[in-house]
């Protein structure tokens, strides 16, 4: 299992060196380089120039400096944003709570709903009941996100007045973070109607947030039953006598449920493509919104540490899932 | 298919006899047989049927369209025809400067299938030829080309996408250069894994022994028999192309106003939510039945191309 483990992580390594090479290679590449945007409109003397970067270290070589990027990288230190003074790290950390919190309501709720109706369409296959979960899970997956978290504040919002549509909680209450959730947080101030009123906020973001991911999880659960319903040792615990509800739910369903959770880790890609759009729409104080405004405002320190970080992030979970995934299945260990 | 394709390679080993050919012709029967598994599926059928009227609402659109897209042509913020003070002329309506919803919705499909078309030729062609050569010459090459496939897919599409076009500026062209480059390593890996698979068949040996050359057993021999995923992958690339096309229209970063893009529309129309909700209604529902479309006939190619379902 060591070995699985350490096998897995020396992969990240040149992944690792080659994404922050597009980090690296993103700055340099944008039109206008530092010292001209350095010196705005009143342009730079040539000695001005030079002297400007040898002290940012710019008239190194590439290879140094990319080096040095990577060192500092490392060090945790990920530029400093050119729009807050602040670094672009604590920026990132103190924004990214709030989009594990939507992220992980997200995909308990398509966990939650898309195994179930996965299961139950493969139990009735070919009836109306699985072309019907089947259709609307193609529609999910087909589903222009950003229109449909339009919709929603249309009729949720607009029309029946039922939820608000941006934030992440009402302006009336106020309370320290603690664990930066803001589902937890409104609970341990005690104010009453805080929970509330932040769970309203984050109900319709989360379904959005959700739909896709809900649709693959919902298929992928679908087709892995209908394989495992197939196998012969089903069909032995069928013949023993064992009802259907012991056969679908214990013998069935642990070795179906070995494919979906690979497909719910690769779903976390997926949740930071959409967290982009959806904290964009909804105003949600993530760092999808974050990575959006720095583009808007031409902050290219926060969006080089951005992809960088997220880019980490994604890693981070497939190497998790990887490993979970050489837990419950040891011929993947063997390999 | 491939087993088709297979025999005739393995019948032609050796032999210079042109007549190798059965009677009847076996492209017409692999063709015949694929039709035969995709017209089981009924949702497939309804989705080739709604992609091809789109595909002819975009050939025909200046025919089709009753006003200019671009022109403002009516009153503004007209609703749709059969809402109260909706004018018949404007049958869905017209947008915040007049502009008449419905033809720019018939423009819009030109924008939306070019970009799919540009897209699945660019990534495809790159990637099957990365994925041919990383299989088939293997070593220090299959290492370097995949690694970079893994860096690309460990950065999310869309903020891939948005780096790029940081880089390149906004525009049409751009997006799909963009786009591109993020869906190609779903190629690259797929043609790569049916190379490794298929390399050591005999009847690549075979062919191998005869004389041919490493490009025709690449292409020539190897490639027809992992068609099948590709071209799946093709279906379901298509569609992801156009909706990242229009997530980066919606967010500023696609093609630019006044250009009649459905995601770009939906830009353009986000603060008249409340006022007038049809300006955001249809653009989406476009998106969102194309996309439908090719996704379903996605799921037929997938039912009728691969060989494990055909026997279920």
């Amino acid at each position: 299992m060591l070995r699985f483990f350490l096998s897995r992580v020396a992969v990240l390594v040149p992944t690792f060196l080659g994404v922050a090479l597009i980090a690296f290679a993103f700055v340099r590449l944008l039109p206008g380089d530092t010292i001209t945007i350095i010196g705005g409109e009143r342009g730079v003397s040539p000695e001005r120039r030079a002297a400007l970067e040898a002290a940012l270290g710019l008239d190194r070589p590439y290879i140094v400096q990319f080096g040095d990027y990577v060192f500092s990288v490392l060090r945790g230190d990920f530029g400093v944003s050119t729009s807050t003074y602040r670094p672009v790290l604590q920026e990132f950390l103190t924004l990214f709570p709030a989009t594990i919190e939507l992220s992980v309501v997200a995909i308990l709720l398509a966990v939650a709903i898309g195994i179930p109706a996965g299961i139950f369409a493969a139990l009735k296959r070919g009836t109306w009941i699985d072309q019907g979960i089947m259709g609307t899970a193609l529609v999910g997956y087909s589903m222009p996100i950003f229109w449909w978290a339009v919709l929603l504040i249309i009729f949720f919002s607009g029309y029946l007045q039922w939820t608000p549509v941006s934030g992440r909680i009402s302006l009336m209450y106020f309370f320290p973070p603690v664990t930066g959730f803001m589902l937890i947080d409104s609970l341990l101030s005690g104010q009453a109607g805080a929970f509330r009123s932040a769970l309203s906020h984050l109900i319709l973001p989360a379904i959005v947030l959700a739909t896709i991911p809900l649709a693959v999880i919902a298929r992928q659960t679908r087709s892995a039953m209908l394989e495992v319903l197939g196998e012969d040792y089903v069909r032995t615990a069928r013949a023993k006598g064992l009802g259907p509800r012991r056969v679908v739910g214990v013998h069935a369903l642990r070795n179906a449920l070995i494919p979906v959770v690979t497909t719910i880790g690769l779903q976390v890609g997926v949740l930071l493509t959409g967290a982009i759009l959806t904290e964009t729409i909804f105003s949600w104080p993530g760092i999808g919104k974050w990575l959006i405004d720095a583009v808007g405002r031409r902050d290219y320190p926060s969006v080089q540490g951005g992809i960088l970080l997220i880019a980490i992030v994604v890693m981070a979970v497939n190497l998790v899932v990887d490993l979970l995934y050489g837990l419950i299945n040891p011929r993947v260990r063997a390999r | 298919m491939s087993h088709i394709s297979a025999q005739e390679s393995e019948a032609g080993v050796g032999a210079d006899i042109p007549s190798r050919i059965p009677a009847g012709n076996p492209r017409a029967q692999v063709l015949r047989e694929f039709w035969y598994y995709f017209s089981r599926n009924k949702g497939a059928v309804l989705g080739l049927f709604v992609f091809l009227l789109v595909v002819l609402v975009a050939l025909f659109a200046p025919l089709i369209a009753p006003h200019n897209p671009l022109v403002p042509a009516g009153a503004i913020q007209l609703p749709p025809a059969w809402w109260e003070r909706g004018n018949p002329s404007f049958l869905l309506g017209t947008d915040d400067i007049g502009r008449d919803i419905l033809s720019r919705l018939i423009f819009g499909a030109r924008y939306s299938l070019f970009i799919g078309l540009v897209v699945v030729t660019l990534s495809v062609s790159v990637g099957i030829t990365l994925g041919l050569i990383a299989g088939y010459v293997r070593g220090w090459l299959d290492i370097v080309i995949m690694r970079v496939m893994d860096v690309i897919l460990a950065v999310p599409s869309l903020l891939l996408a948005l780096a790029l076009v940081a880089i390149l500026g906004p525009s049409l062209v751009n997006v799909m250069i963009a786009i591109a480059l993020t869906l190609q390593p779903h190629f690259v890996r797929l043609t790569r894994a049916a190379v490794l698979a298929e390399k050591e068949r005999d009847y690549v040996t075979a062919a191998r022994v005869v004389g041919a050359g490493p490009l025709r057993l690449m292409v020539v021999t190897i490639l027809p028999n992992c068609l099948g995923p590709l071209i799946v992958q093709a279906t379901l690339s298509f569609s992801n192309a156009i909706l990242d096309a229009a997530a980066l229209g919606f967010l500023g970063m696609g093609a630019q106003p006044p250009t009649p893009e459905w995601g770009t529309m939906l830009a353009g129309a986000r603060e008249f939510i409340s006022s007038a909700p049809w300006i955001v209604t249809y653009p989406g529902l476009a998106i969102l039945i194309t996309v439908l479309a090719i996704n379903l006939v996605g799921d037929g190619l997938r039912d009728a191309l691969d060989p494990k379902l055909k026997r279920s």
